[in-house]
């Protein structure tokens, strides 16, 4: 996916591309509006994260012109402000979602996720594996016949592992994807999460191997 | 009685048109009474100088003496004026000849047939006297005659009374017309002041827009300062505004920079007391942001509650909206948060931003303090003429902290170490539940978990 990123916070921008990047997708970023304009004259974006205060106007002013223009590509706007009323105004300007500073990333790729849902049902296509399908849209997991439906952390964790099968991720890589840097829990808090995963794979051709001091991996049975 | 009433500009105004009208009238009477009393006397004297006149024609030097055949038809002429008693003296040269002796002379000698009139006492009443003189041929030698005629004045007194009675009458008349009049010009004086007034006192508390209306020339200076307090009012109101929005931005964005550098670095880092440093970084992030906010939650809340910009908030929405915008953070820690708001609208007059405040804080510490895979009920209902929300969690609860020191500035519980915040939250709901006359409880669930009730009037 290529995003356009609307910041003028260089230390904040550089950590968003960076973070972005590893989720795989490719970003460019706009110091400001007019920059931002000069990227969009010249290429496709599948979604625009988009700051409100700039040093050369404001996100608000950009974000009517773009709907007036009646350019279709989704805008999460990232906000300092908390207040909902905000949010509803943001929305009726043509935002498909907001975002308050500081966030974090989980919460971000979330909603980047719930956007990209809602614009197109081929954004986030169904994965097989051993007989096994993984439908993230309805958070379900199908095998013969039977479908068992995932919890969040569950639906994360299982789309880290079945993005690349037979790949080993450490504890400290899945860790990262499932719990917000904020929350206070040692890396041992993913085998809660692997234990109830096992469970509704259970039955199917599909488990999740441990690695001895090394990490997980989704397997064969 | 009220102590001290202001004055009043309308009463004053009646007041100072009545005393003119009153002095006009007091003046209109005495005049009247005046101008009647000189000329009935004028007539009067006319009557009793001519009645004179016609005596002292009667009046013939003979050899003996004078004669006198006094002609009464010259008393039926003054009779005929009223009740009044005639008193008359004639002598010729200081000798009485007829009439009453102890009738007072003139205070000069009459010139001649030209009567000299006087007013003066006889008989305990006033009598007004008519002196005329003429010579006479008495022993062929001409000698002096004075020849006086008195005659009380009590119809002319009468008279006068009637007129001044008559005058005092008008008086009155002009008096109470005046009186009418001032009530009804004080109030079309006054009606642009009123109007003013009026149309001032009308205006809710966030009409912060110039004074437009036409206004007499006297109004002017005033409504033209009234214009610069609001423009400078509302200019104020604004950078305030825009200082809350731009603190906030300037606060939060680099917390978002350092907040995200440590998360990269959490990512690219194996090592374990590493991460769980870079953990704390973005905890105090977190921390800074929040407190940052809820400063800035609290400032707002305090200048919005002077403020009192209420509207009519459809609180079921409010709830439903907020949940919503909470339901992403909640979902990636596995908490569902179950809504439970009626179907339709629960309206009440109310600043949308205050409640918005108080649900924010009330769900962020619900979401804060819940346990993995824990559910948050948010529950409002409309009882008693009052709206009431709950947000109830299976978190840690209470434990030990004092629940009425919660509500304070600053104030934590004392099971919170290894969770971030910075104790406004709660003290800016209890705030917001005071300025609407309303409540705000926190207490103990059973089985475990604290339930947050905020309720206010309808």
């Amino acid at each position: 996916m290529r995003f356009l990123l609307v910041e003028d916070n260089a230390d904040l921008a550089e950590t968003v591309l960076a973070r972005l990047s590893l989720d795989g997708h490719a970003v460019d970023w706009a110091r400001g509006l007019d920059e931002a304009e000069d990227h969009l004259a010249v290429a496709e974006y599948d979604l625009i994260l988009l700051d409100i205060m700039l040093p050369d106007g404001d996100g608000r002013d950009f974000l009517a012109a773009h709907r007036r223009a009646r350019r279709t590509t989704p805008v999460i706007v990232m906000t300092a402000r908390s207040a909902v009323s905000d949010r509803v105004a943001l929305l009726d300007t043509g935002a498909d979602d907001y975002i308050t500073k500081p966030f974090d990333f989980l919460e971000l790729s979330a909603r980047i996720r719930a956007v990209l849902r809602r614009g197109a049902a081929e954004a986030l296509p169904s994965q097989s594996f051993a007989g096994l399908t993984f439908d993230p849209q309805q958070a379900a997991l199908r095998f013969e016949g039977e479908t068992r439906e995932l919890r969040n952390r569950e639906l994360r964790l299982f789309e880290i592992l079945i993005s690349a099968p037979e790949r080993i991720f450490s504890k400290a890589q899945l860790c990262d994807r499932l719990f917000s840097a904020s929350e206070a829990v040692s890396d041992n808090a993913i085998e809660v999460y692997v234990g109830r995963l096992r469970k509704k794979l259970d039955g199917s051709g599909a488990r999740i191997e441990t690695v001895r001091g090394v990490g997980y991996r989704l397997t064969r049975s | 009685m009220t102590a001290a009433a202001p004055p009043s500009l309308r009463r004053r105004l009646i007041w100072q048109f009545l005393a003119v009208a009153g002095l006009l009238a007091g003046l209109l009477y005495v005049s009247t009474r005046n101008v009647a009393h000189d000329a009935v006397e004028q007539t009067q004297d006319r009557i009793l100088g001519a009645a004179t006149l016609a005596i002292a024609q009667e009046l013939r030097g003979g050899e003996d003496g004078v004669e006198i055949d006094i002609p009464y038809s010259a008393f039926s002429i003054l009779g005929a004026t009223g009740n009044d008693r005639i008193f008359y003296r004639i002598e010729v040269n200081g000798t009485l000849v007829t009439g009453y002796e102890a009738l007072p002379g003139p205070p000069q000698r009459p010139g001649g047939l030209d009567p000299l009139f006087y007013s003066t006492t006889y008989l305990d009443e006033t009598v007004r006297v008519a002196a005329v003189m003429r010579s006479v041929l008495v022993e062929a030698r001409p000698a002096e005659a004075l020849i006086l005629l008195a005659q009380t004045r009590t119809a002319q007194e009468s008279i006068v009374a009637g007129l001044a009675n008559r005058a005092a009458m008008f008086g009155l008349g002009f008096f109470l017309t005046a009186s009418g009049l001032a009530v009804l010009l004080a109030r079309l004086v006054l009606r642009p002041v009123n109007d003013l007034a009026g149309a001032m006192a009308r205006r809710g508390p966030q009409d912060l827009r110039r004074v437009a209306r036409p206004v007499p020339k006297e109004l002017q200076p005033l409504v033209s300062a009234l214009n610069g307090f609001i423009a400078r009012l509302s200019a104020a109101l604004s950078r305030s505004e825009t200082f809350i929005a731009e603190a906030a931005h300037h606060i939060r964005t680099p917390l978002s920079a350092l907040r995200a550098q440590a998360e990269i670095a959490l990512r690219e880092t194996p090592d374990a007391a590493a991460r769980a440093r870079l953990r704390r970084i973005v905890r105090l992030a977190d921390d800074t942001a929040r407190s940052a906010g809820q400063l800035l939650d609290h400032a707002a809340v305090m200048y919005r509650s002077d403020q009192r910009s209420d509207e009519a908030v459809d609180l079921a929405r409010l709830v439903q909206g907020i949940c919503e915008t909470f339901r992403p953070a909640a979902e990636l820690r596995d908490l569902t948060i179950a809504l439970d708001v009626p179907d339709r609208p629960i309206v009440l007059q109310a600043d949308p931003l205050l409640l918005e405040t108080v649900l924010r804080n009330v769900l962020d510490n619900a979401i804060k303090y819940s346990g993995e895979d824990g559910s948050i009920e948010v529950q409002l209902t409309q009882a008693a003429g009052q709206a009431v929300i709950e947000v109830r969690d299976r978190g840690r609860g209470l434990a030990g902290a004092a629940l009425s020191a919660l509500g304070r500035r600053f104030e934590r519980g004392d099971n919170v170490g290894d969770v971030v915040g910075s104790g406004l939250g709660l003290a800016i709901v209890a705030e917001v539940a005071q300025v609407y006359g309303g409540s705000f409880t926190l207490s103990q669930r059973e089985g475990g978990g604290a339930c947050a009730r905020f309720s206010m009037p309808l």
